[in-house]
């Protein structure tokens, strides 16, 4: 990749022009592939096919891109655009039958979700073969027989995976953040700041870094010691871990001791959404469990809110 | 397998062990290692590993596998949510997310 790429991935991973960062879908040869040389299919999201370039160079292989809309393979397999049938049709139109001598593809382990492959070899002719789960194995499984033991076909969530999609949720709550701040703002002028604009400005900043202190908790610090907050629901490790983080602003902005409880409420509130929130970038939660957790811990995160705001409010009035 | 990645115990995964003919995709396509191989059939090693993606139950040609599937994201069952609100299903769609 050069230097513009990366900049490119940057931005990417904030979210920024990701819905346009795409592949046109289609076969694509990478070195010098012939008649033997192995298929390997995969999503549009350009990211991925760069990922592919990098690990797969020196290689002689045939790429065949699907239309994913510009999103990952396990998303794109889950939410069904990642399809049996999408990839029928892609190597009817790509005329693959007469490019290669062999009657087999390899697919991306993760879009299990969305591709059949016993229903490909009825639908196109061709037979699918499951890869590894990363790109970085697939040498190593093509080489071995398409092969994988179980290290290849496992999901991990490290530190720096953990974090490198906690990212996106920055530029994602842009709006969300200056929402708030509005409303910090407004909130400000009917009590704590009594009718001076300086007070205003004051009070209703100090709510809005209370607020932030939960999103930053709750998207970067969560995520970061997930396995060593205690609970399993993830609205609880943000419960937790906002309750404690909120001492900070409490201690530094509060004047009153009901001023420090509503900013730690608020604080854990936030921080418990945008915790749950991060359940959608891990490789482990299922819809039973987001959806259990949804319901237990929303009207917990609501309340809390609600009665930080109202002792922040009532006390200024008293 | 996962440490410390664990979410919920009661995954609705079902398998019908009768009806496994032992062919081994559901342990190629399963990100969690749920399955292993035993005496021929499929034995489910730690049902609290599944995260309901549904792979299994699609790569299944016997039909021994159920599942109720999903993506398990807070913000794509939030939309759902919302999309079934009169009003607001102008503005959501269901499953949303990643977009």
């Amino acid at each position: 990749m050069k230097l513009p790429d990366v900049f490119k991935t940057v931005l990417v991973r904030l979210g920024i022009g990701r819905d346009s960062y795409r592949i046109a879908p289609g076969l694509y040869a990478l070195g010098s592939p012939d008649t033997d040389s192995p298929v390997v299919v995969t999503c549009n999201f350009k990211l991925t096919f760069d990922i592919l370039r990098r690990e797969l160079a020196g290689r002689s292989y045939w790429l065949l891109v699907v239309e994913t809309y510009g999103i990952n393979v396990w998303c794109a397999a889950g939410k069904k655009s990642f399809t049996s049938e999408e990839v029928a049709q892609r190597v009817k139109e790509s005329n693959l039958d007469k490019v290669v001598s062999h009657r087999s593809i390899i697919l991306p382990q993760l879009a299990g979700p969305g591709v059949s492959a016993h229903r490909l070899r009825k639908l196109c002719g061709f037979s699918g073969v499951f890869g590894p789960v990363h790109i970085r194995d697939l040498p190593r499984f093509i080489d071995a027989g398409m092969q994988a033991g179980p290290e290849m076909r496992t999901v991990k969530f490290p530190l720096s995976q953990r974090l490198a999609v906690a990212f996106v949720e920055l530029y994602g709550a842009r709006k969300f953040l200056l929402w708030v701040l509005l409303a910090c703002l407004l909130a400000a002028a009917l009590g704590p700041g009594g009718f001076s604009p300086v007070k205003i400005l004051s009070a209703g900043l100090g709510a809005f870094a209370t607020v932030l202190t939960g999103f930053l908790t709750g998207v970067f610090l969560v995520p970061a010691l997930l396995p060593r907050i205690p609970f399993r629901a993830f609205a609880a490790k943000g419960l937790l871990a906002g309750a404690i983080i909120g001492l900070i602003p409490a201690g530094l902005l509060a004047g009153t001791l009901p001023q420090a409880l509503a900013q730690i409420m608020a604080c854990s509130a936030f921080a418990s959404w945008f915790a749950m929130h991060y359940t959608g970038s891990t490789p482990f939660t299922s819809l039973s469990g987001v959806d259990r957790e949804m319901r237990r811990y929303m009207p917990v995160q609501g309340g809390l809110l609600l009665i930080a705001v109202l002792v922040w409010l009532i006390w200024s009035w008293l | 397998m996962m440490q410390g990645f664990r979410h919920i115990e009661d995954a609705t995964l079902d398998y019908d062990a009768d009806r496994c003919i032992g062919c081994g995709n559901c342990l190629a396509v399963c990100p969690h290692q749920v399955f292993e191989l035993g005496q021929g059939k499929a034995v489910c090693r730690d049902r609290g590993e599944c995260m309901e993606c549904g792979a299994c139950a699609l790569n299944c040609p016997a039909g021994a596998l159920q599942v109720r599937s999903g993506v398990g994201c807070a913000q794509a069952i939030l939309h759902a949510w919302l999309a079934r609100i009169p009003l607001l299903r102008r503005v959501f769609t269901p499953d949303a997310c990643c977009s």
